[in-house]
């Protein structure tokens, strides 16, 4: 996983010790304490790890070796508008494949990027639970249903 | 002077139907109601999936259960003023019957829902999931009191294993029996587990019950707890279920407010807490031990059972761990009697299942039915058979772990122990239905696409067996397999089978066996005359001229991307198969049917 190189302000660390102190500093919340922090910073780059690392007195390796593991974990900041598809089982069958490459087409980027100028990302998910609207496509917080190749321009066009 | 509420206006909730604006038509009708001083008479409630989703949003009006369908925000003020105000039904939201083309209004009396007996799913779409008073009202927490008052552990335990229910989760073990086990485990300290990590990709389940009736599962793991003797119970969660855990966090606080959760439960001495942990993504979390290492804040990894969760699980303490679903048959077997679950089903599957109907049906939604249905009666009766007239293919049960089934088994009663013989299985309730658009060889890749990604890769049997069962499938769809390749395929998914340490390995060539099992003509083609019958494959599809057909109009010539088609205006065009991409632009462009994929 590639990752990009920034710099903590003090605040940003501050703002990581007490989200670690809320859940008493304890090794076994990792995974809770990543999913505030991930919720406050939007991504979790290697030096945010660094910081959860040392509050929760554990080795940086075991924080990366959790971060890594799990999929809703990113080292790389989303797009101010993340674009997902649903490739779950009943997108898939309902043509979601062709709603990605559509994506791709359009945004020219590849699923896990952000385009040049940070406004769209695209990542896929498994089934968002509204497999009667396959295939799904979500922006942000929005759900859009029953999508095909051709409204891709169409949703694109809202962010505009 | 207080006013009667006279009427209820049912809004679903649910994920899909919030995808659909449903909470602006919740705000809408309220809107509308005020307008018309209607609020003391009519309410607006919220609630969980209905489970017709194909049909979504959904509106039901309670007393006289009219159900309408593909309600828009701007329906609202017809509802109001027809139905409220004057009593008539709105009849162009009605459903409209497919085979005889007639508005029904009560739903009782669509296809859909006639054949389906709701247990688990009893509150999901007729009371307000945040309101902890309607869930009581309809015998909530009674169950809880009757054990917590009435009943030793033992008397808890003897019910639901009487009863014969068996986890939903996937494995289908002995629900009783587990609760036994972790009750005989001595230790200072037990927890009570509930798994909601619903990994399939394409079920939702366990999603629906947590977002419609969340207060059931906590009252069922208060009772599980008394039976094993726990005070602590965990619910992990995906967190991409976002509305299930925003539910779940009302319900824990609303119920410790009313001391049925927290110490000293009903006056009974009896102390019982739930948390909330959170999943991230994983699907292997959802296999018991994985799931423990994952709320201890590691990676999810499994370990070798045993020791089993029951005899040493979170923290190291005993831990009994059971699905959402299967908890929230609990308080309904507990309040019912054993007799009456025993009842349902067949003699080795006792109750319900809920299952969720997706793919290329017409009827996409979540539905709880008897065990022993038939495949037939689920797909054709129920889920309104196949989408555009479509030709049923197979359907896929159990998800990553299941396989897929044919026409030949659209007969057999579903149970665990029927699917398993037929070379799938339950899993948690995931149902695609595919049609002759479908390449089964394609299916297969799609879900091992998913056990390479899955996999945790602790064990290499898993690790590097699934990755070479993609590659081989990979080469297959690109028309570049051979009769070796299938035997190879074969054989290594038994290796497979055989060695991987849990059951995502263990089960992860079940889409590949039972594929090449039911649709073996299929790889043949792919393989020997290199043909994808489905049209899916693009490697081997030929896009070619129909020379009898064209008549030289150069629209193709002019839109190929790629210029690989030739010929002079009015004359018989060309496409040069080399330089072919296969994007399809010429098939689409030609108003003479000119083009056709071979
Ligand atoms: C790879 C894998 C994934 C699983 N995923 C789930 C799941 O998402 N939800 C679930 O309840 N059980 C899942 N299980 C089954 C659990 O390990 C466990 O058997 C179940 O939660 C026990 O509850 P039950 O007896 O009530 O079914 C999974 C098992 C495996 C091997
Ligand atoms: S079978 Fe696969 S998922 Fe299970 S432990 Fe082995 S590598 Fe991990
Ligand atoms: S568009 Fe159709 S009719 Fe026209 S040249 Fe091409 S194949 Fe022939
Ligand atoms: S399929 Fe595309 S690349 Fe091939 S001939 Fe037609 S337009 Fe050209
Ligand atoms: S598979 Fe896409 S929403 Fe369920």
């Amino acid at each position: 996983m590639s990752s990009i190189k920034i710099k903590l302000k003090e605040k940003d660390i501050a703002q990581i010790d007490e989200i670690c102190k809320s859940f008493n500093n304890e090794p076994g919340e990792l995974i809770n304490v990543l999913h505030k922090v991930q919720t406050t910073f939007g991504y979790l780059p290697a030096e945010v790890q660094d910081v959860v690392a040392n509050k929760l007195n554990m080795s940086v390796a075991k924080v990366y070796g959790v971060v890594t593991f799990y999929s809703f974990f990113t080292m790389i900041p989303k797009g101010r508008f993340p674009i997902s598809i649903c490739t779950g089982t009943a997108c898939y069958v309902r043509g979601a494949e062709k709603v990605l490459d559509e994506f791709k087409k359009q945004l020219s980027i590849k699923v896990g990027e952000s385009t040049p100028d940070g406004k769209f990302s695209l990542n896929c998910l498994r089934c968002v639970g509204a497999c009667g609207l396959a295939p799904v496509v979500q922006v942000g917080e929005k759900t859009y249903g029953r999508v095909s190749p051709d409204l891709v321009k169409d949703i694109l066009k809202n962010y505009e | 002077m207080a006013q009667q509420i006279k009427m209820h206006l049912l809004v679903c909730g649910g994920t899909g139907c919030r995808a659909s604006e449903s909470d602006q038509i919740q705000a809408s009708l309220e809107h509308e109601l005020k307008v018309h001083g209607l609020e003391n008479e009519a309410k607006v409630v919220t609630t969980g999936c209905f489970g017709f989703c194909e049909k979504g949003p959904i509106v039901k009006v309670i007393p006289d259960n009219t159900f309408y369908v593909q309600v828009k925000p701007g329906d609202a003020r017809e509802i109001v003023e027809e139905h409220v105000i004057k009593g008539r039904k709105v009849e162009r939201l009605l459903y409209t019957d497919p085979e005889n083309k007639e508005h029904v209004a009560d739903s009782k009396h669509m296809g859909f829902y006639r054949k389906q007996i709701r247990i688990a799913l009893r509150n999901c779409g007729f009371i307000d999931p945040e309101n902890v008073d309607e869930y009581l009202a309809r015998d909530g927490y009674q169950a809880l009191g009757k054990v917590l008052s009435e009943m030793t552990p033992e008397d808890a335990i003897k019910i639901i294993k009487d009863s014969g229910l068996r986890g939903r989760g996937g494995g289908g073990f002995p629900t009783g029996l587990k609760w036994e086990i972790t009750r005989k485990s001595v230790a200072e300290k037990k927890y009570v587990v509930c798994n909601a990590d619903e990994g399939d990709p394409g079920a939702f389940m366990d999603r629906s019950i947590l977002e419609g009736d969340p207060h059931v599962v906590l009252e069922a793991m208060a009772i599980c707890g008394f039976a094993i003797g726990a005070d602590a119970g965990l619910i992990y969660i995906r967190a991409e279920y976002p509305l299930a855990i925003k539910r779940l966090k009302i319900a824990i606080d609303q119920a410790r407010n009313y001391g049925l959760l927290g110490n000293d439960i009903l006056g009974t001495g009896f102390n019982f807490d739930i948390e909330l942990r959170y999943g991230a993504g994983a699907f292997v979390c959802g296999e018991e031990t994985a799931l423990i290492h994952s709320m201890e804040g590691s990676r999810g990894e499994p370990t070798f059972k045993p020791p089993f969760p029951s005899v040493e699980g979170y923290l190291g303490k005993p831990t009994n761990v059971n699905n959402v679903e299967t908890f929230a048959n609990i308080p309904p077997i507990i309040n019912k009697g054993s007799e009456w679950f025993a009842a349902i089903g067949t003699a080795r599957a006792k109750g319900t299942k809920v299952f969720a109907l997706a793919g290329k049906i017409n009827n996409v939604g979540l539905i709880e039915v008897p065990m022993g249905t038939t495949l037939r009666e689920v797909i054709f009766e129920i889920g309104g058979g196949i989408k555009d007239g479509k030709k049923f293919k197979a359907v896929q049960t159990g998800g990553p772990s299941g396989g897929c089934l044919t026409e030949k088994h659209l007969d057999i009663p579903i149970e665990y122990d029927t699917l398993i013989a037929a070379g799938s299985m339950m899993g948690s309730g995931g149902m695609i239905v595919m049609d002759e658009d479908d390449c089964m060889v394609s299916v297969a890749k799609y879900y091992l696409d998913f056990t390479v990604e899955e996999s945790c890769g602790k064990c290499s049997p898993c690790r590097i067996g699934n990755k070479r069962l993609h590659e081989i499938l990979e080469t297959i769809t690109k028309g570049q397999g051979t009769m070796e390749d299938l035997s190879k395929l074969k054989n290594l998914s038994h290796v497979i089978k055989d060695t991987s340490l849990c059951g995502l390995g263990q089960t992860s060539p079940n889409p590949v066996l039972s594929t090449m099992e039911n649709f073996w003509d299929e790889y043949i083609s792919h393989v020997v005359d290199k043909k994808c019958t489905s049209g899916v494959c693009k490697s081997l599809m030929r896009y070619v001229i129909i020379p009898e057909n064209c008549i030289g109009c150069m629209a193709c010539a002019r839109n190929c991307p790629v210029n690989c088609i030739t010929g002079e205006r009015k004359q018989v065009h060309f496409i040069d198969q080399d330089t072919c991409i296969k994007c399809g632009t010429c098939l689409e462009k030609c108003k003479f049917n000119a083009i056709a994929i071979i």
